[in-house]
This record gives structure tokens, sequence and C-alpha cells, in this order.
């Protein structure tokens, strides 16, 4: 076992998506864990007479149009992304799959269930949703991780189906079932492990378009709301000087674009880590 | 009363052209301790048959006739009554061992599941049992490779894996579905012995399934030869080979390969290819390429005729197939 943690540790170092994303991922987790126990200012203090200023020694990203650490909030703002992208993920990780495993193993009219309440969930496209929602339960961060997380529960349901059709037509479930084994004990010991590498690596991508829906919410106004630190709402208020200081608009989108690109790249790797097979045919 | 007694089972696929039949009407029985080699063609209905047998047969196939296992009826047993059958009182090995192994656990482990799901066995008890049973299907070294993965073992050291998972529980009847079409002639001979001396030691059952009528002449007591779904002569191993009766099984025998037949001497076969499970006449299934038929075959099923004792063709040209002395 731990000559395969070994191996599995140097291909993945030699793996550059991998080791790319790897790294991009975890200074966006560092900068997270960091903004708890520290940052250089006070996130929610307002200093008007430093307003707008340029990047110094005091101030290493500027401060914005109410003086406001720029630096602290970015390293704030990645705690919510996180916050929102493991919550809304993880729901959708758990009802999906969930779905998708009873969908495969009882078939018949509750597969057909499953998936047209997929494909009417896809129908409308995530950020039509959340507005949705947030026009009916008011905005604010809770919501659009309810609304994000709806959003991938069928992601997950569709393709946790798929994979676990797959497991289902393949003989040593036939095997199983002639060793006397119900759909349950079956589900759980030979489907979900054999389907567990794909669901980490979809997760892993669909982490980052929560964090890029929570932005888009919080840009628009309907999620994360003042105080809390958000990238989408420093973005949003970020446009009203976006001729005078294109840097308070600048950091925050480059900070969004960093970790969904970090995560994806991530998720490209692991998937190549993952299922070797898959890796040697691209 | 027999260990197991098959009637008038039919078996109905869902194809693209609607339902058709993989099984028409097969009757058989088998005694408690008897060895059955059931042989045909690919698409014969062979395995149709074991899967019906276990429950098993594909999403949308219909069932019909009685298979009644030790008196019990089988056709139409709720799902959970039979999970308690299967892997207990009825094994079965399939073809394939690449691929009846979950190649994400150690073998060890797949051996002792049927144990801890049927026998309620703990962990430790049936990971002994487990490497016991190995052993005993004649996996060197056992201990040892109980921890293996599937992909660490070669094709002969998996089948062995998975008889000894069919073999856990003691079952009654043990199915063996083709069990060593995908080995070397060698490994073929070890693993048969194998299984016909663990069949002898415990009085279990033991329905072969094979389209390699060497296979079955060595290691079965009776036989059935099916074709089209239907068997077509049936009776003790010996006297059928001694004396095949029905013309499909004669074109069987024929076209074996045989050492030495030397260059340019081409394999003898059936004319013909086996039909589509859609197109299966009426009448006699093999109508379509058997040498002798005539119109009466086309008219209806032939009706089982005596051979010799205990030995049944379903032809009714057997006088000209040169059956009858």
């Amino acid at each position: 076992m731990s000559d395969l943690a070994l191996s599995f540790r140097r291909r993945a170092l030699g793996h550059a998506s991998f080791a790319v994303g790897g790294a991009l991922t975890l200074l966006l987790l560092l900068s997270a864990a960091l903004s708890l126990a520290w940052t250089p200012w006070p996130v929610y203090e307002l200093d008007i007479p430093h307003k707008l200023q340029l990047p110094s020694a005091a101030h290493w990203f500027g401060t914005d149009s109410l003086g406001r650490d720029v630096l602290s909030e970015l390293l704030a703002g990645a705690r919510t992304s996180i916050l929102v992208g493991v919550i809304a993920v993880g729901i959708g990780v758990v009802l999906g799959t969930a779905l998708g495993l009873i969908a495969a193993a009882r078939r018949g009219w509750l597969e057909e269930l499953v998936m047209r309440f997929s494909d009417f969930a896809f129908a409308f496209p995530a950020i039509l949703s959340a507005i949705m929602l947030s026009a009916l339960l008011g905005p604010g961060i809770v919501n659009s991780i309810v609304a994000i997380g709806i959003f991938n529960v069928p992601v997950f349901a569709r393709l946790t189906r798929a994979q676990a059709k797959a497991v289902w037509a393949r003989e040593f479930v036939l095997a199983a079932r002639a060793a006397g084994k119900g759909g349950f004990r079956i589900t759980l010991e030979h489907v979900l492990p054999n389907i567990l590498s794909v669901i980490v690596v979809q997760a892993t991508i669909q982490f980052a378009t929560a964090i890029l829906a929570e932005a888009a919410l919080s840009y628009l106004g309907l999620g994360t709301q003042p105080p809390q630190p958000s990238w989408g709402r420093m973005l949003n208020e970020a446009q009203l000087q976006l001729l005078q200081a294109p840097r308070l608009a600048i950091f925050p989108g480059l900070a969004i674009a960093l970790s969904v690109l970090g995560l994806n790249l991530l998720g490209d790797g692991l998937r190549d880590l993952l299922d070797p097979r898959l890796a040697r045919k691209r | 009363m027999a260990l197991l007694e098959v009637e008038d089972l039919e078996v109905r696929l869902r194809t693209a052209r609607g339902m058709a039949a993989a099984v028409r009407g097969a009757s058989f029985a088998l005694e408690r301790g008897e060895s059955l080699g059931l042989v045909g063609e690919s698409g014969s209905g062979k395995s149709m048959t074991a899967l019906a047998l276990l429950g098993l047969l594909p999403e949308g196939a219909e069932l019909s006739g009685s298979i009644r296992f030790e008196g019990r009826e089988l056709v139409g047993l709720a799902e959970s009554e039979l999970c308690k059958l299967r892997g207990d009182r009825i094994g079965i090995v399939f073809q394939e061992p690449m691929t009846a192994l979950n190649p994400l656990h150690a073998v060890g482990r797949q051996v002792a599941e049927p144990l801890r799901l049927h026998r309620g066995l703990s962990n430790s008890a049936a990971r002994e049992a487990a490497i016991a049973l190995l052993d005993r299907v004649g996996l060197p070294d056992a201990a040892r490779r109980s921890h293996a993965y599937p992909h660490q073992l070669s094709g002969g050291q998996r089948q062995r894996v998975v008889i000894a998972m069919a073999l856990a529980c003691g079952p009654d009847l043990l199915i063996a579905d083709e069990p060593t079409t995908a080995l070397d002639v060698t490994l073929q001979r070890q693993i048969l012995d194998r299984l016909a001396e663990l069949s002898e030691e415990s009085g279990m059952a033991l329905l072969l399934i094979s389209h390699d009528l060497g296979v079955i002449a060595e290691n079965t007591r009776r036989m059935l030869v099916m074709y089209g779904g239907s068997i077509v002569e049936s009776g003790p191993t010996a006297a059928v080979l001694k004396r095949l009766a029905h013309p499909y099984s004669q074109g069987l025998l024929g076209a074996r390969p045989r050492l030495g037949a030397g260059r340019g001497n081409r394999l003898a076969t059936i004319p013909g290819s086996a039909p589509e499970l859609a197109e299966i006449p009426a009448g006699c299934p093999f109508v379509e390429r058997c040498r002798l038929a005539i119109d009466a075959c086309r008219a209806a099923p032939p009706p089982p005729e005596a051979v010799g004792p205990g030995h049944v063709a379903r032809c009714i040209r057997l006088d000209a197939a040169g059956a009858r002395p």
C-alpha cells in the first residue's frame, strides 16, 4: 500500500496540471485559513481618509472607496467562496449521488422519475434558478448556497446513474448477485467504490462552478450581503471606480479566475491520475 | 425427489425485434451428487437456462414453466427468497474469470463474502474459512494470495478464486457456465478435475455447461444437447456419445478439430449458421440446416423418441440418421 501511495505521489508531482492546480487550490485554502486567524487590517474597518490608496507597504493591494484594505478583503472573501463551494457541492454530491445510485439499482419508473426531474432542473440555468430562489426567499448567503446546491443535485444524479449503470452491467456484479447479495449491498460494496473517483473529479470541477456562481450572485446583489466579504461584491463595488481605480476590479477578478482555473486543473489532473487508462488514451 | 426438476422452461428475451424465445420448453432433472452436462453452440440457450435457474435473467425477460429445487418452486419466488438460495444452496461459476471479480477488493475478502452473508460468520472466521477454501480449490500459497487483488493473479488463479467463492457455503448445486473456456488446455484439465473431485467429496450436484463435447465427455455422467433453445437430445453421456442420434449432435461431433488431420483437410462444419432467436422455425429448430429435413419436420416440434435406455432424441428422422440399431 505504501508503494502504491509513493508511486501515486511521484506521478502526481510529475503531472503538470495536477501540480499547478493543486498549488493554486492550496493557495486558496491557505488564504481562507489565514484570514480566520489574521488579516493585515481588520476586514470590516472603514477608513475613509485613506480611501482609494495605491498599493503601498501598509496596504499591499491598496484600499477601496471606503478605505478598506483590499488584501484583507480578498483573504476573507476566500473564506466565503470555500464555505459556499463546500456546502453547495456537498448538497449536490450527497443528494445527487444517492438519487443516481437508487435510479441505477431500482430501474423502472423510479429511474424515469429521477431522470425527468434532472432534465427539468437542468432546463433552468443555474443563475436563473438562483435569482428565482433569491426573489422568493430573499437574498443572502444561505439562499445562494441552497440555490447552487440544488443546481448541483441533477449534475451528480445524472453522472452517478450513468456510471453506476455501467458498473451494474459488469460481470462481477452478476457474480455478486449470484452470491446472494441484494441491491443495497451491491450498491454500497461494488457500485459506489467503483465510481468514487469519477464523483471526486466531478466534485472538484463543480466546486469551481460553485465559486463562480457565488461570485456572480453576489455581484448581482443576490448572494452574500454586506458586511460579509465576497469577491463578487468587491467586483460590484469596484465598477463605480472602474476608470479611476481599475485595480479594485482586477484583484478580486484575478482571485476568482485563479481559483476556478486551479480547481479545474486539479480536477483534470485528478481524472488522469485516478483513471490511468483514460490518461493514456488522451 | 430429484434435487432439481426443470419442466417446460421457457425464457423470452426482449430484443430489438420484439420478444424472442431463448429457451423453449426445456425439461430436465438433476439428482443429488449427479453431474449433468449441457452442450450446445453460442446462442443455443445454455447460459439463459443457467441464469433462469438462479432468477438472474436480464431485465425485461419473461420466464415460464417450472423450476423446482428440493421440491420448492423457484419460478415466481420473491427476490429476497432467491437471494437466500443464491450463493448458499446454489453456486455458479461464470466463464470469464477476468471480469467476475471486483477489481477493488482483495480476493480473500470476496471469497469470504458469501460466508458472512449467508452464515453470519465474523470477519476473522470468514477470512480463515476463505483461506481454507482457496487452498481446497488448489490456489498455491493461499494465505498470502488471499490479500492479493484480482489484477495480481493469473487467469487460472482467478478462476480458482471464483470457484472458491461459488463453493464457499457448500452448495447442493454448482452451475459451471463454460468455466474453463477462457483458460488454456492444461489449466482446463486441472480445474475440471478439481471440480469433479470436489463434487464427489461433498455430494454436490454439478451442472456443467460447455460448447466442448470433450469437456462434457470427461466430466459428466449425463448430458443434454441444446439447439435453438430446445433440448434436442439427452441421456447418459457414455451412451449418447457412443450413438449420437440427433442430426445436430452428429454434426457437432463431426465438427470437432482433430489432431493429425493433416494439412489441407478442411474442418467439417454444419452448413448455415445458428438461427437468430426471433427466426427459430416453428417445427424442429434445426430444420433449416439439417441434411435429412423433410416437410413434416417443419410442421410441429418433434416429440421425444427413445433411442436407448434413458437416451432420448427429438427427431422424427432418427432412422434416416442411423440412430437406431
